[in-house]
């Protein structure tokens, strides 16, 4: 009973320090009207979207044990294939569409690597970093790709289009894939056996999974959102641009760690990832505020990655686990 | 009556070492099959074989008359086919009707059903006579006991017609033991055949109504148990001809002790351990899986923690609780029986596998390496002990199992220890290799060293050994010059009638 309670309180973890992470802001700017204001928490929203879209596929894929590191160039990838739908004159939904169903692909062929050639998910999506990136080039001649207004543009903008949104588009979409795949993970026949392989690979296998099958699903499934990720990318540029996101899968990653994920598979939630993306949004937001050089930022944000895992190892002594 | 089960000339092997040599094996419906042998006697492939683990090089099965070729595990769920593993198969991070039922999760369009997941768990833990465990709970935080109560109750709730279980009593109170054998008598009854591996024949006989005898991946013997002593039994185990040269010990004379160790402990597996090894002496440690012969050894050189203890060199007493870096200073050398695990670099040139413990031998005061050195010293050793290698640049990993094990031991001689524990010196390697170990120990011992040997091969035991002692249940026995030992006493001690 004690140790549930205990439990319970820990798993609350990253939420108590997105907590702090405001209210030490919120404070230490001095005006923490402004910090806390509508217009900053549209700011801090919009800027956490892209990543957050991209931690819901990232946790399925470390749940499951694996990793994506060709995130950031998938975005990159799939938002010059959105721009240049849109500049060919599709309509929008068949833009968006594609670019999604480019980033389902990419992992697909990510998995493939993985399953048929037996490469270790580091090392086929480190090489699919290299190959969506320079895909992404190829296909924008090396130059951005601009495109005509649509509701594209609208989606992860600061300010939504219409003031009854409250929020821009994406972060509603977002939120709700968000809640959508919190309930994949919890609750579906699917879901259970993320974490079945995460937790045991030999055992899922001797159980009677296609584990073969499995990734490949996962690793499809979460390239689907790193495809939205690229579309909500160049919403805010509004164009499409080759180069843009490069690093973009180490926040992605560290968001799903900060939230509780572990890279060793078989833990990891939605909902903590969701939150991981948040502190590290609010902190960049918040050392903006305060005027502090980038450097800053960087550094502190190692620092969290590091203390969230240290607390969550530290969690799983106490907690009795393993 | 048609067999529930029926092997015939089932063959399979692991690169040069024939695990299962036209192995056979019938079970009828609702039959408790004990399957019996030493270890290596090829039973726990013959179990991976039927849960589809493995695939044989030859042979038919079939169940109830129909032929049975499972490419996986999951056609093997599918044919009624359960197994229940040696090593725990457990999702510590799920919960334990996650655990139960992961491969045929209750589902309405893909949402598992949670109700009835809860529902089919308590069920089958009752039934199992714990309802004490809740089908909530993580894996990961129930105690090795509990977690083998979920294994179990995984099979039983796939409604398997033959369940085939790999010493499911090596975690288990006695208490467990208890209930195991109510339900396993439970299945029996509605008709399951089980398929039960243990090294306890009086486990076998309270259980088991008829058994199998495996040796050397062949059968031996089959029938009702109660038609067979455990003189007859242990017979059929060990039974083999010893096809193997040993080399000629001069009688030793017993030097001065090199190592004394007294009450050695290391929870769970080591309960009491006592030695003194001499100087010039071979002394042989013959246990069953799971006596704690190898934790022994770790213990004592410092890999696992030993509780209680105190090791005695010369005039020097200390504590058995020591570090790996102490124990090698000490003049300690440690053979791991996991050759690729923790024995060998694999990857790394033969030179480094060998010079890797007293790089110094090769190196300036500054510590650079000079590799000239590294590799005469190594292609030296290597020579000893007749490595087959292109050159002592070659990697590791590129030798045969033979080969690379005497590079492990190898690296002993070089690094000039004067007590040698060997854990499986000569586990999966082929018998000209074997031989030459043999050789190499006997020199060894006859240069002066003190040679700790661990097996489960009794043949080698006796034929290197000077003195024998066997490990039971985490206890060390008295040891005792080899001719005063029979395979047949061996085993007793052993099996710890």
């Amino acid at each position: 009973m004690k140790r549930d309670l205990r439990q319970r309180v820990f798993r609350l973890g990253p939420f108590v320090g997105l907590v702090l992470v405001i209210v030490f802001f919120a404070v230490a700017s001095g005006a923490p009207e402004r910090y806390l204001s509508a217009h900053n928490l549209r700011v801090v929203l919009a800027q956490t979207v892209i990543v957050a879209v991209g931690a819901i596929g990232m946790t399925l894929v470390i749940v499951a044990g694996g990793i994506d590191l060709s995130v950031g160039s998938v975005i990159a990838l799939t938002g010059v294939v959105c721009a240049l739908g849109l500049r060919d004159g599709w309509s929008p939904v068949l833009a968006v569409l594609s670019a999604v169903a480019v980033g389902a692909l990419v992992g697909l062929v990510s998995a493939l690597a993985i399953t048929r050639l037996q490469v270790v998910p580091f090392i086929a999506t480190l090489g699919m970093l290299g190959i969506a990136r320079g895909a992404a080039k190829w296909l924008a001649h090396q130059s951005m790709v601009d495109t005509p207004a649509s509701w594209v543009n609208e989606l992860a903008v600061t300010v939504p289009p219409a003031p009854w949104m409250v929020f821009a588009p994406g972060v509603w979409i977002a939120l709700t894939l968000a809640l959508v795949m919190a309930f994949v993970l919890r609750r579906t026949v699917f879901g259970r056996r993320v974490f079945a392989l995460g937790s045991n690979e030999a055992a899922a296998r001797a159980c009677g999974i296609a584990v073969e099958r499995l990734k490949l699903a996962i690793y499809s499934v979460a390239g689907l959102f790193f495809g939205l990720a690229g579309v909500m990318q160049m919403s805010r540029l509004r164009q499409g641009d080759p180069t843009v996101a490069i690093g973009t899968e180490l926040d992605v990653i560290a968001a799903v760690v900060i939230g509780g994920g572990s890279l060793s598979g078989g833990e990891g939630s939605i909902m903590g990832s969701m939150i991981g993306a948040l502190v590290m949004a609010f902190l960049r937001n918040g050392s903006q505020q305060m005027g502090w050089p980038t450097y800053v930022q960087e550094i502190l944000i190692g620092v969290i990655i590091v203390a969230a895992v240290a607390v969550d190892r530290w969690r799983h002594v106490q907690g009795g686990d393993e | 009556m048609t067999p529930a089960l029926r092997l015939l000339g089932i063959d399979k092997r692991f690169g040069a070492t024939v695990a299962l040599d036209g192995a056979a094996l019938e079970v009828a419906p609702g039959e408790v099959h004990a399957l019996l042998g030493e270890n290596g006697a090829g039973k726990s492939t013959l179990l991976g074989i039927l849960g589809g683990l493995l695939r044989p090089e030859g042979g038919r099965m079939e169940i109830e008359g129909s032929p049975y070729a499972p490419r996986s595990p999951r056609e093997a769920r599918d044919r009624g086919i359960a197994l229940i593993h040696q090593e725990l198969s457990l999702f510590p991070h799920l919960s334990v009707a996650e655990n139960v039922l992961v491969g045929s999760e209750p589902s309405r369009r893909g949402l598992v059903d949670l109700v009835e997941a809860r529902r089919r768990t308590r069920d089958v833990l009752a039934e199992f006579g714990h309802p004490e465990i809740d089908p909530e709970t993580r894996v990961g935080q129930l105690p090795i006991a509990a977690r083998q109560v979920v294994e179990i109750c995984r099979a039983i709730a796939g409604r398997a017609r033959v369940v085939l279980m790999d010493e499911p009593t090596s975690s288990l109170q006695r208490a467990d033991v208890e209930r195991l054998f109510a339900l396993i008598r439970r299945l029996s009854a509605s008709g399951v055949a089980v398929v039960y591996i243990s090294h306890f024949l009086e486990e076998a006989r309270e259980v088991a109504g008829a058994c199998t005898v495996l040796r050397d991946g062949r059968t031996v013997a089959t029938g009702p148990l109660a038609s067979l002593t455990n003189e007859d039994l242990i017979a059929h185990m060990v039974g083999r001809s010893v096809d193997t040269r040993f080399p000629d010990r001069a009688s030793p004379t017993a030097g001065e002790a090199e190592i004394e160790v007294r009450g050695l402990v290391s929870s769970p597996a080591v309960r009491e351990a006592s030695f003194t090894l001499h100087r010039g002496e071979v002394l042989g440690v013959f246990g069953l899986m799971g006596s704690g012969r190898t934790e022994m050894l770790r213990a004592l050189f410092g890999l696992d923690e030993a509780d209680a203890g105190t090791v005695r060199r010369g005039k020097r007493e200390g504590p058995a609780r020591s570090t790996p870096a102490r124990r090698l200073a000490e003049g300690l050398g440690y053979l791991s029986e996991d050759r690729k695990g923790e024995g060998l670099a694999l990857p790394l040139s033969v030179a480094d596998n060998v010079t890797l413990t007293r790089f110094s031998s090769a190196s300036s005061r500054l510590g650079v390496i000079d590799p000239r050195r590294q590799h005469a010293q190594a292609a030296e050793r290597a020579e000893e002990l007749q490595v087959k290698m292109r050159g002592p640049e070659q990697p590791v990993r590129t030798l045969s199992g033979g080969n690379q094990q005497k590079v492990a031991l190898a690296r002993l001689l070089h690094q000039e220890a004067d007590v040698l524990l060997l854990d499986e010196p000569t586990r999966g390697i082929d018998v000209a290799s074997k031989a030459q170990i043999y050789d190499a120990i006997g020199a060894a011992a006859a240069a002066g060293k003190a040679v700790l040997m661990v097996s489960s091969y009794l043949p080698e035991l006796l034929g290197v050994c000077d003195r024998l002692a066997v490990m039971s249940r985490g206890r060390l026995g008295a040891a005792r010059p080899v001719a005063e030992w029979t395979p047949d006493s061996v085993m007793e001690a052993a099996i710890g009638t």
